[in-house]
């Protein structure tokens, strides 16, 4: 499976690396034209108000539409997440609104609130090193949106159909549960469409 | 649940890669540089290019400043501390800064000790121009590394000397065998297993930035082809005549370092940057890069 890693500002190698050991094919995305010749797509963490304008910039908001219509499946983490969701708590404009789903940004607070946990994530066996930084939340979900986990109530794992989302950074540690997650998810679509 | 912990630290600054975190003196400042797509901002009373003009002891910023960038904008915020002034540091803590710059902008206050960045629970930005200084602060708890350059002067060159010498020794470190890195560890005043892990991964353990002269968008281009994960700009945007477009333009070439068109688009009709200074003007007194050790 070729997975490719929006490469406009974040943690893109983190993420190349992660699904490389997860037993999958990484690229750096910079071009809108690199988007045909993937599997999947990850949308890494950094700052989302910052890859929203780079999207923008270099028509990656409706080619990236056009890759999710084509059934191919879309993993955003912290950042990734905000630009994947429907609704963005406080801002009139949200990025992709490919998940039905309200986010908020910050919603742990700053930096010195900043944490990791070990997180149990549905369809995964052994709980997930999850790392949150400046990390957002979803508040809420569609009906068609499966919770895969919660922290202290709050949603913070999801999925919708070939879209994957988390709160947290998967790729800042050595569990590859997640990515090996999402390659199983690029699988499922690839043989969908076959 | 551990906050604090090394990797919530460095992730922190594995999100700014790629990015560019901007110097700003006020909230106006700091709404220009989020809307140009900063991916962080520096909340400062003077920029380097004003503390060099005016001279004096420069200190932590008025918290009024720090305070009203935060209410303003959703991105990161930055503070600096002088070198060895913990207690600026817990304030800017206190206060709710996202990361602390020990800088060498502002006037040290200690000539022998750095601050002990372990004992925060925020992260911290230091200044290097060596391998040396870079694994002595990473050993003190800096979870994100920048080149010192040479602040406020607009000129790239020591920046550029600093990022080389940097990738030159990690070069040489790869290459030495593993019996000699204890002597290599000594003369470079960094510990042993530091610097092991260096010789092992070839690279720094924490994210490292460009700083100090970064004035034009090839200028930031540059600092990424040589190897930078992204760039400080301080007063090169709000020091030149249109900040709104060459915050935007910078943003843009730091993304896109390899495509030459499209740095020469952005670089189009950006009016005058800021004028800079030749740093053989400089007296051995004015030299920031030469604080701290």
């Amino acid at each position: 499976m070729k997975i490719g890693v929006l490469a406009l500002q974040g943690a893109v190698a983190e993420h190349i690396r992660s699904i490389e050991a997860a037993g999958g094919e990484a690229v750096a995305v910079k071009r809108v034209e690199q988007l045909d010749e993937l599997d999947g797509l990850i949308i890494p963490g950094g700052e989302s108000t910052t890859i929203g304008k780079l999207m923008r910039k270099y028509d990656f908001l409706d080619a990236i539409r056009q890759f999710s219509a084509d059934g191919k499946p879309i993993f955003g983490t912290c950042a990734g997440l905000i630009v994947l969701a429907k609704r963005i708590e406080g801002q009139e404009e949200a990025h992709l609104e490919l998940m039905d789903m309200t986010v908020a940004r910050n919603a742990f607070g700053r930096q010195r609130e900043s944490f990791e946990t070990d997180l149990p994530v549905k369809g995964i066996d052994e709980p997930v090193r999850a790392v949150f930084i400046r990390a957002p939340l979803i508040k809420e979900v569609a009906p068609e949106v499966d919770v895969l986990s919660t922290y202290n109530g709050e949603i913070v794992t999801a999925r919708q159909g070939h879209l994957l989302a988390s709160s947290y950074h998967p790729e800042l540690t050595d569990d590859y549960a997640l990515h090996a997650y999402f390659l199983r998810m690029a699988k499922e679509a690839a043989s969908v469409k076959r | 649940m551990e906050t604090g912990t090394f990797r919530v630290k460095r992730g922190m600054a594995e999100m700014q890669k790629g990015g560019v975190i901007m110097d700003v003196m006020n909230a106006e400042q700091a709404k220009i540089a989020e809307a140009a797509g900063a991916t962080a901002v520096m909340a400062l009373e003077r920029v380097p290019s004003d503390i060099r003009a005016t001279g004096g002891v420069a200190r932590m910023a008025d918290p009024t400043i720090l305070e009203e960038v935060m209410k303003v904008t959703t991105i990161p915020v930055m503070a600096k501390a002088r070198i060895g002034h913990f207690v600026e540091a817990k304030v800017l803590e206190a206060l709710g800064a996202d990361y602390i710059d020990e800088s060498e902008v502002l006037t040290p206050a200690d000539e022998v000790f750095h601050i002990d960045k372990r004992d925060f629970t925020v992260p911290f930005v230091c200044g290097a121009k060596d391998l040396g200084e870079a694994l002595r602060r990473i050993q003190e708890g800096a979870a994100m590394l920048r080149t010192k350059g040479e602040p406020g002067t607009g000129n790239i060159v020591e920046a550029v000397r600093h990022l080389r010498l940097i990738n030159g020794q990690i070069r040489k470190v790869q290459n030495l065998s593993k019996d000699e890195l204890y002597a290599e560890a000594k003369n470079l005043g960094v510990s042993y297993d530091l610097l092991l892990g260096v010789h092992e991964s070839g690279k720094l353990p924490v994210v490292n930035f460009a700083a100090g002269g970064v004035a034009t968008p090839s200028d930031a281009a540059l600092m990424m082809h040589l190897g930078a994960d992204g760039v400080f700009v301080g007063s090169g945007i709000f020091k030149s005549d249109n900040p709104e477009k060459f915050a935007r333009a910078i943003v843009e070439a730091t993304t896109h370092y390899q495509d030459y068109k499209l740095i020469a688009e952005v670089s189009k009709n950006l009016g005058t940057p800021m004028k800079g200074i030749e740093i053989s003007k400089l007296d051995a007194t004015q030299r920031m890069q030469d604080r701290g050790w």
